[in-house]
């Protein structure tokens, strides 16, 4: 059965809807990103998986006794407060300081216990948030764009131990990224989210779907060519929302390549028309 | 209910000298870990308003013949639910304290200058009257100094998980909002009990300069709690003392006391740090 799944979700912050109509399931030990636009409501979706952000309308549905382990965006901490890495990981629960050792180690921060949280790197302290979370030996880790702020190094360095992690732990990964090889080369599936679902699918089959190669076409335009997508995409004429994932999801190449995904002046506004 | 006319050498066991200590320490004690997380949380603002709103508490008491302890909490309490209402609508965090805090406290001062045929010292709940305290005073500080501190233990985890992040708190399955409600009734507690020790304008130096103090002695939550108890504990003796010696008023002597400490141990922390 799914570890999550989530029916119709709608947020509104104020009188916008951030999230409209968003479905989605999550199969035990699979890796599904989520990419799209600033904006776009990726951490919002994230956040009312969580249950941080409350939901105007919608259902989630969580396998009994789901283990989660989440991964914030970042996280700052206070400098008037005292907090070593090793209080930090007992938060709220505690654990036996082998098990501490053992996590700390595996996302390479061994013998860290003792330093101070304030003290600690970007990227160390993005390791320290995941250990946090793997010390409540997820069924289904959440993450945030782990890597912003990192390096480019660091990002990769941080991915690949995410995949190792996942590989040994089995657990499934839903993850916020702009990193766009990293979702083309780890992801199971991907979900381009603009306020709805536009599409979603496997990197293989969004990878020959035309708008993905407009997207991917040119290594370099990297993060820009999101922009690109997103303003292109024809799913918004007419602010369809109607269709959902059960429509997107079994989409083959053909399929994509018949609807008409090209410019069409008269449908013409993209997303920042209603950003 | 001028206990300087006592003032004497030969005095020094004298109960009211006793009491003075007692009620000091009783205060110390719970003032020190609440202003850890008033420091923490950036509270120091919203600490001042709630004792500030005490003032008005006195005014009510007054008028209505009530103990002073009722309508102080009562007050604070108010005061300390209608910031927490308000924030995050509109006005800037600091600018809405400000306006809330200066009101309460210019009302209060109204407020009690039309309470009939009572000549009241008004000094003495501004800045505190620490040696006028009888015994039922010092049983209620200790009362409440309990209250407060049992409170803090039996939510230590989730309080200190929903400081460092309310989203990591929430999907560790906490409710930050409940536990400020804990911190926020804390405080309302302490104002109460600390406006005869060291008044309305002073009760947020208790919270806050121990627990300053205390910062750069601690490595973890725990200690700074601790030792911001022990600061305040030293501050109450010290100041007490030098009240006595001096001639000087009790409850800003304690407050002195308190600042001369923070000086010391940030001396002392920045050479721990260099060394």
């Amino acid at each position: 059965m799914s570890l999550l799944d989530a029916q119709s979700l709608t947020v509104r912050f104020g009188g916008d809807a951030v999230l409209e109509d968003v479905s989605l399931s999550l199969e035990p030990g699979e890796i599904v990103t989520v990419v799209g636009p600033n904006g776009s409501g990726k951490s919002t979706l994230l956040r009312a998986l969580l249950g941080i952000q409350p939901l105007a309308s919608g259902r989630i549905t969580r396998k009994t006794g789901l283990r989660l382990g989440y991964v914030p965006q970042k996280l700052h901490i206070d400098r008037g407060l005292p907090l070593t890495v090793r209080r930090f990981l007992s938060l709220p629960h505690g654990h036996a300081a082998g098990e501490a050792a053992r996590v700390l180690a595996r996302v390479g921060m061994a013998g860290m216990e003792a330093r101070q949280l304030v003290g600690l790197s970007g990227g160390q302290m993005q390791r320290v948030l995941l250990a946090r979370a793997l010390l409540a030996r997820p069924e289904l880790l959440i993450l945030d764009e782990p890597t912003q702020g990192l390096d480019q190094p660091g990002e990769a360095a941080f991915y690949k131990l995410i995949e190792e992690v996942r590989t040994e732990m089995g657990c499934a990964i839903l993850m916020v990224s702009h990193d766009l090889h990293v979702v083309m080369s780890a992801s199971d599936r991907v979900i381009c989210l603009n306020h709805h679902v536009c599409c979603q699918g496997t990197p293989h089959v969004v990878s020959n779907a035309p708008e993905y190669r407009a997207l991917f076409g040119v290594g370099t335009r990297g993060a820009l060519a999101l922009y690109q997508h997103d303003h292109d995409h024809a799913h918004d004429h007419a602010h369809d929302h109607g269709h959902g994932p059960g429509h997107d999801t079994g989409h083959d190449p053909d399929h994509d390549r018949g609807q008409d995904h090209d410019h069409d002046p008269e449908h013409g506004h993209g997303a920042r028309d209603h950003a | 209910m001028t206990p300087n006319t006592a003032m004497e050498p030969a005095t020094m066991l004298e109960p009211f000298l006793l009491r003075a200590v007692l009620a000091g320490l009783g205060l110390a004690l719970a003032a020190g870990p609440l202003g850890c997380f008033v420091v923490w949380r950036r509270m120091a603002f919203f600490g001042d308003a709630t004792a500030h709103a005490a003032i008005l508490g006195v005014a009510l008491a007054l008028g209505f013949s009530v103990s002073i302890y009722v309508g102080t909490l009562s007050m604070a309490l108010l005061m300390a639910l209608t910031v927490s209402a308000l924030s995050g609508r509109g006005w800037a965090a600091d600018t809405m304290l400000g306006v809330l805090a200066h009101t309460a406290l210019a009302l209060g001062l109204v407020a009690i200058s039309f309470v009939p045929g009572v000549r009241v010292d008004l000094q003495s709940y501004l800045f505190g009257d620490i040696l006028a305290v009888s015994w039922r005073d010092v049983i209620l500080v200790w009362c409440g100094a309990a209250l407060v501190l049992s409170g803090l233990a039996w939510r230590w985890s989730g309080l200190l998980t929903a400081t460092i992040s309310e989203d990591l708190a929430q999907a560790s399955g906490i409710n930050p909002a409940r536990e400020g409600l804990v911190l926020t009734l804390a405080l309302a507690v302490v104002v109460a009990v600390a406006i005869k020790v060291v008044g309305a304008l002073l009760i947020a130096a208790m919270l806050i300069v121990p627990a300053a103090a205390a910062r750069s002695l601690s490595r973890t939550p725990e200690t700074m709690a601790l030792f911001a108890a022990l600061i305040g504990v030293l501050a109450v003796l010290v100041g007490l003392w030098g009240s006595f010696h001096f001639d000087t008023p009790a409850g800003p002597s304690i407050v002195v006391a308190a600042a001369a400490v923070f000086i010391l141990s940030a001396g002392l922390g920045g050479m721990l740090r260099r060394g």
